[in-house]
Formats: C-alpha cells, sequence, structure tokens
C-alpha cells in the first residue's frame, strides 16, 4: 500500500466542503479513496448498516461492543498516527473485555482543506492496523465540516467482537492474592504526542507504543490462564487505571515502585515536564490482574508477545479496601491517585 | 550522566544512619525549593529521617509566590481580543481574583503554554498582527531565558512582544523568612539550580547576618541528604556556614554569562508576594532600555493589589509556618481538582505534594 494517494491530486488536492455534500465529488472521495484504501470488500457500503452474521457465526451470542472517538494533535507522530490509534484504541477496548474484534465502524469527519495526500495516510494507517488487528472495516460515514472547524481529521470508530466460551473478564473478579502485571514499559505515547505538538526536543526520538493488545491477550487466553481482570492504561495513564479497577473492585493494590518500567528517555522527558510517568497515557500496554501461582506463566507469555520484553509483575491485590498504594524504592509507602486534569508542563 | 546513583537505595540507607549518628538533639531545617520538597515527599525522606529532624518546606514554587494581582492582570490580558497570551503550563490553574487562566481559554482567550519564553518570541514573529505577552514568572533558574527572549525581540524589532514581568528572588524571601521574630528555622538547604545560576555569593551575607548554615543541595534523594547531614554536623558542631553539597553541578561563580545577561535586562525591585506581601529588591523588573517590551506599561495594566482568598493559608505554608496538611481546607475543600489556592495547583507546590504522596487526609 505504498505509494501515492490513488485520487488525481491535481483535480482536488484538498478536501472540500463538497466532498461531503452527498453529491457526485462525494462518491468520487468514497470510490476514488476511501473505499479501497480501507479495502472495504465488494457488496459492503459504507451508507448501509453491515450484516455482521458470517464475522460473528462463531460468537455463540457472547458479543462485546464499544465506541469511542479519536481527536489528537498532531495527526502524524512517532511510532503511528490519528488511524492506527483509531484501530487500536477500539480494538484494545475490546480486547481487555477478552474479546477478540471482528467488526469496525469508521466515520470520519474531515476538515476543509486537508491535503487529500493526508487523507489518504490516515486511511491507509486504518486499514494496516486493521489488517494486523485481524479486524475487518464494515462499515463507516465520512462527513466535512468548514475549516477551522475540526483539527484535520477526527475519527470515530466502533467495535464489535466476539468473547470466547467461558471467559469473564471484569474487575469484579479480582481477588486478594492477584498478581499484578504490566505488559510494557509505560509513558511513551503521552510524551511521543507532547513532543511532536510542542516541538520538543530529547536526546531520543520517544515512539509511542501504540499497538493492538489482542495478540497479547490471545495468548494469555490459549494457554489457559485465568484473567480476571484487564485494563489498558490510556488517558490518565496507569495510575488511573489501577485506582478506577481498586475502585470498582473494592480491593486494595499493592505497587512495587522498582518494578515499574520506564524507559530512560521517558523517565527523563518526565522529569524535565514535571509529570510522573504514571500519569502519562500509553497505547499499546494492558495490566493484568491473575491468580497468584499464574503470574509467572502469564509474564512470560506477555513477554514474548509483541513489544513485551519489558513485561514485568509490578504489584499484588492485598484484601479489600479500594486504594492503591505505591511502594518506594526506599521502603516508603504513599496513595496513588488519578492526576487532577490535563497535564501541563512545569516551570523550571 | 545517570541519575540512578542519586536514587540508589545503598546510599540513602549510608546517608541516613551518618545522620543517625551524627544527630543529638532536634532541629528544624527548610529547604527553600519545591522541587526540592516534592522529591521529598515522593521519596518518604521526611519519614525516613530520625524524628529529631524536621523539615520544612520553603517558597520556593514560582507559581505558587506569584501573587493574585499578577494572575488577574494576565487574565484581563488574555480577554484582550488582540492579544495572545503565553505562560508555562502550572500557571493556567492557578485561581486569581475569579477564575483562572484555563477558564479565560475556555472563555475565547487567546491562551498557550509554552516551554520557554523564546517560543513566545517565535510565535510573535510568525503571527505579526496579534500582541504576544509572555507571562515571565519564576527564579532565577528561569530569569536569564526571559531576558535572552527580550533581547530577541529586540534585535528581531519586534513590535509586538512583551512580557509581564513576574520573577522573583530567592535570597530576599530567605532574609524576610529568618527575619520574622517567630522564625524557627535553624538552617536552610539552598536550591542546586538557582545557584547554578547565580552561585553562591548572595548567601554569604545570611549566613553572616542571621547565624544560620546554607547548604546547596540538589534534587535527588543522595543530594538531599547529603545536604542534610551536612547541615546538621554544622549545627551539631556550632557552626554556621555557607557550604556546596550539589559540586557536581554548582560552582562558587554560578553561570556569569547567565548574569551578565540577566543584569543587563533586568534591574531588583519591590515585588509583591503572595502570602509574604512586598519585599523589597525581591523582584527583577525590566531596566529603563526595555521598558517598551512591558506589558504592564504598553498595556496600561493598573498595578491593583488583590487581596489573597481569604479561606487559603498559603502564607503561612509558604514561609514554613504551616504544614500543608494542617491546613482546614486541606483535601476537603482544596484538592487538586479544586483547588483554593495556588500551592495546591502547582507541580512544585507543597500543599499538591502532600495531597500526590500522602493524600487526601494526612
Ligand atoms: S491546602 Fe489549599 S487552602 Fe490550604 S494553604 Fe494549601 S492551597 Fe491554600
Amino acid at each position: 500500500m505504498d505509494g501515492a494517494c490513488p485520487l488525481p491530486l491535481d483535480e482536488y488536492p484538498v478536501v472540500l466542503l463538497a466532498h461531503g455534500g452527498g453529491g457526485r465529488l462525494m462518491q468520487r472521495l468514497l470510490d476514488g479513496l476511501i473505499l479501497p484504501t480501507l479495502d472495504v470488500r465488494a457488496g459492503q457500503s459504507l451508507h448501509d448498516a453491515a450484516r455482521l452474521d458470517e464475522l460473528l457465526t462463531d460468537a455463540a451470542g457472547r458479543l462485546a461492543f464499544t465506541t469511542d472517538s479519536y481527536v489528537v494533535r498532531p495527526l502524524f507522530f512517532p511510532g503511528g498516527d490519528i488511524g492506527t490509534l483509531a484501530v487500536c484504541g477500539t480494538v484494545n477496548d475490546l480486547a481487555m473485555a477478552g474479546a477478540q474484534a471482528r467488526a469496525l465502524s469508521v466515520s470520519l469527519i474531515l476538515e476543509e482543506g486537508l491535503p487529500m495526500q493526508t487523507l489518504w495516510q490516515v486511511l491507509r494507517s486504518l486499514r494496516q492496523s486493521a489488517a494486523a488487528a485481524g479486524v475487518r472495516i464494515v462499515t463507516g460515514d465520512t462527513k466535512v465540516v468548514e475549516r477551522g472547524r475540526a483539527d484535520g481529521v477526527y475519527i470515530n470508530t466502533a467495535g464489535i467482537g466476539a468473547v470466547p466460551a467461558g471467559v469473564s473478564i471484569h474487575p469484579g473478579r479480582v481477588r486478594a492474592g492477584d498478581a499484578v502485571l504490566l505488559s510494557g514499559d509505560i509513558g511513551r505515547h503521552g510524551i511521543a504526542v507532547l513532543a511532536q505538538r510542542e516541538g520538543l526536543q530529547f536526546e531520543t526520538t520517544i515512539e509511542s507504543d501504540c499497538q493492538p493488545l489482542w495478540p497479547a491477550v490471545a495468548a494469555l487466553l490459549d494457554a489457559g490462564l485465568d484473567l480476571h481482570c484487564l485494563r489498558d492504561p490510556t488517558r490518565g495513564g496507569l495510575a488511573s487505571a489501577l485506582v478506577e479497577i481498586a475502585r470498582q473492585a473494592g480491593v486494595d493494590v499493592l505497587l512495587d515502585e522498582a518494578a515499574l518500567p520506564v524507559t530512560p528517555p521517558v523517565a527523563t522527558a518526565c522529569e524535565l515536564l514535571g509529570f510522573d510517568p504514571l500519569h502519562v497515557a500509553c497505547e499499546g500496554r494492558l495490566v493484568a490482574f491473575v491468580p497468584a501461582p499464574q503470574a509467572q506463566a502469564a509474564l512470560d507469555l506477555l513477554r514474548s508477545a509483541p513489544g513485551g520484553e519489558q513485561a514485568a509483575r509490578i504489584g499484588a491485590v492485598r484484601g479489600p479496601g479500594g486504594q492503591v498504594t505505591l511502594r518506594s524504592r526506599y521502603g516508603i509507602d504513599r496513595p496513588l491517585d488519578m492526576p487532577a486534569g490535563e497535564l501541563l508542563p512545569r516551570i523550571c | 550522566m545517570s541519575s540512578a546513583e542519586y536514587r540508589d537505595p545503598v546510599t540513602v540507607r549510608r546517608l541516613l544512619d551518618a545522620i543517625a549518628g551524627t544527630v543529638s538533639r532536634p532541629w528544624t531545617l527548610m529547604e527553600i525549593c519545591g522541587g526540592q520538597t516534592h522529591a521529598i515527599l515522593r521519596a518518604g525522606i521526611d519519614r525516613l529521617l530520625p524524628p529529631a529532624v524536621t523539615l520544612v518546606h520553603g517558597p520556593g514554587c514560582p507559581v505558587c509566590v506569584t501573587p493574585v494581582g499578577v494572575i488577574d492582570q494576565a487574565i484581563a490580558l488574555a480577554g484582550r481580543p488582540e492579544v495572545t497570551l503565553c505562560s508555562f503550563g502550572d500557571m493556567l490553574r492557578v485561581p486569581g481574583s475569579c477564575g483562572d487562566l484555563l477558564a479565560a481559554r475556555a472563555a475565547g482567550g487567546d491562551v498557550r503554554v509554552v516551554y520557554s519564553p523564546l517560543d513566545a518570541v517565535a510565535l510573535a514573529g510568525r503571527e505579526p498582527k496579534r500582541q504576544v505577552v509572555f507571562l515571565a514568572v519564576g527564579f532565577e533558574t528561569t530569569a536569564p531565558a526571559a531576558a535572552a527572549a527580550v533581547r530577541q525581540a529586540q534585535a528581531l524589532d519586534l513590535p509586538n512582544f512583551s512580557l509581564l514581568c513576574a520573577q522573583v528572588r530567592v535570597a530576599p524571601a530567605m532574609a524576610a523568612i529568618l527575619a520574622a521574630p517567630d522564625c524557627r528555622i535553624q538552617g536552610f538547604l539552598a536550591a542546586g539550580h538557582v545557584c547554578a545560576v547565580m552561585g553562591l555569593a548572595e548567601y554569604a551575607p545570611l549566613v553572616a547576618r542571621f547565624g544560620v548554615p546554607i547548604v546547596v543541595a540538589g534534587f535527588e534523594p543522595v543530594d538531599i541528604l547529603t545536604g542534610v547531614l551536612h547541615c546538621l554536623r554544622q549545627l551539631e558542631g556550632g557552626r554556621a556556614r555557607l557550604e556546596n553539597a550539589y559540586a557536581r553541578a554548582v560552582s562558587a561563580q554560578g553561570n556569569p554569562a547567565a548574569q551578565a545577561l540577566v543584569g543587563e535586562v533586568f534591574e531588583c525591585v519591590a515585588r509583591d508576594w503572595r502570602g509574604l506581601g512586598e519585599l523589597p529588591e525581591s523582584g527583577l523588573g525590566l531596566r529603563a532600555g526595555y521598558a517598551d517590551f512591558d506589558a504592564a506599561r504598553r498595556f496600561g495594566l493598573a498595578q491593583t493589589p488583590a487581596p489573597d482568598p481569604g479561606e487559603c493559608l498559603a502564607g503561612e505554608v509558604l514561609q514554613g509556618r504551616l504544614r500543608p496538611d494542617r491546613c482546614p481546607a486541606f483535601g476537603s475543600r482544596c484538592t487538586p481538582q479544586r483547588p483554593l489556592g495556588a500551592p495546591m495547583v502547582s507541580s512544585e507546590g507543597a500543599c499538591a505534594a502532600y495531597y500526590r504522596y500522602r493524600g487526601p487526609v494526612a
């Protein structure tokens, strides 16, 4: 899929309001660019509702459904772009319920003036990420808004996934004695996007960790491990994800600071900006709560999954409560909370 | 340089043992810098020290000490259609008399986060039709960059760049704290990065006048404990000297080029501090030759000293008289989500440090 945008750019090098008008120009955009680039199968149309029976015959009625909207600025950043995010985000939300994504909808909100070439790159990423995640894009929509009313492209994706028989993954199953595992180093996505947006130069380019998590989840499920709860620490970072689970499950979680994987470039960037890596977003990491006796097996599988070299056992569930506590390298405990709001870089 | 060695648990333990072996009676030390306060609470250093050693937290957070009046001026500027107000991120959530800069932005104001005053100058170059104002808060660490920004704006002949000056100096604040009749501080940890710019000269008169040891310290657990140990050794030995326990980053003369730049653009002026009131010689204002870059002058901003908000005890906290978690509002009516005062907002604020590392109820 490399090369150039399939639409002749000398005609319409940028998106026009008319591309959203439902007329011939819109048809041309759909038939000439969007449908072929997204590899939507003949017989399916982005305007009609998709029939899913064929994709879900083995699901035996156990389905999961989720939706999310993607509004990242800038559209492209080291390690990914809004297209990769829009697929991975939704596929990963399904995976966290133990569901393999089967069908995805893609709604595009385009800003007038968006270069066709940029749209094509985003579509290409959508398709490649969908292929990597093993999910089909089956329906969608396209709208164009006036210049200045969007950051180039907004994408909404919704996904339907099938939950394998016998799988039940949710905070209610978290128990005292569970081990807490993390599938890789934290903080890369948030710092990669911020650095790109603000033009910050660090010694090493920090790449987003954006990737589909289903392969890791599938490996854990295939091995017959009893996954009690999964969560991907996106906005709000690892701290928010764990605080949420601890509250929902009504358990106390003890984290070991020394075990938390943070790469030196991310640690340095966080120090400079005054961020706690625990609060910075990931897009390709998961936290798993598993019974302690299965922890080592699960960790081995996570480490051999793509991008999982740094997977670590970061803590344990202690008992009833609802709090997350971080034990420092020096043996001092402190409570962990969600960040207050937008992460704002510090002053000196 | 890897910072890991300055966090090494074995070294930390050794220093703690040395401190325990040094202390024979209670001592109260103040760390000036909010960055140190956060490092202390984060690593739990205050809980690792022997009970005889009390650390109190100083006014060393530029966001916290910026008075309400300046925030109000910034909000007023952000409300003008021709103005783009640039600031470091922390400032956006500090409450003014009514609302904060985030709210001003939500109301349509052009408020932007920058990482350096030079970014604001570049913005002024790119957008000649807009008036770009940089809210210049900070201690001596940020003053050279602010000075450089003014010089650059002058060199580029940018008529649309100006500074809303709120730069402050550490030494006058230390003098004010020590001069207070009920001061209980017996030794100081000075902020390493301020000294990296300014050197040590400013502190010698303080040591002589007040008879307290001042030890320059860094920001990692090992740096802070080394500073504490040196300070305690002096106190136990009945000495009061100026000492540098952060020689890997700080030299006695500091950074002469940066000092020259600051001296060229700025002069010492009296400045209002949140909670501390007006302190003589405690701020930096633009010299006459650079007065064109003064936003207060350009926009005819009135000096309206707004009162500190009633319920917030930031002044007591900033002088080390009140431990943040003993403020009646702490964790209840004042949280990072709904801060009453600046020390709960800033990533260097003492109240924020207690909330973050100790939880809402201490
Ligand atoms: S806890 Fe809140 S109200 Fe109390 S001093 Fe700190 S910032 Fe002010």
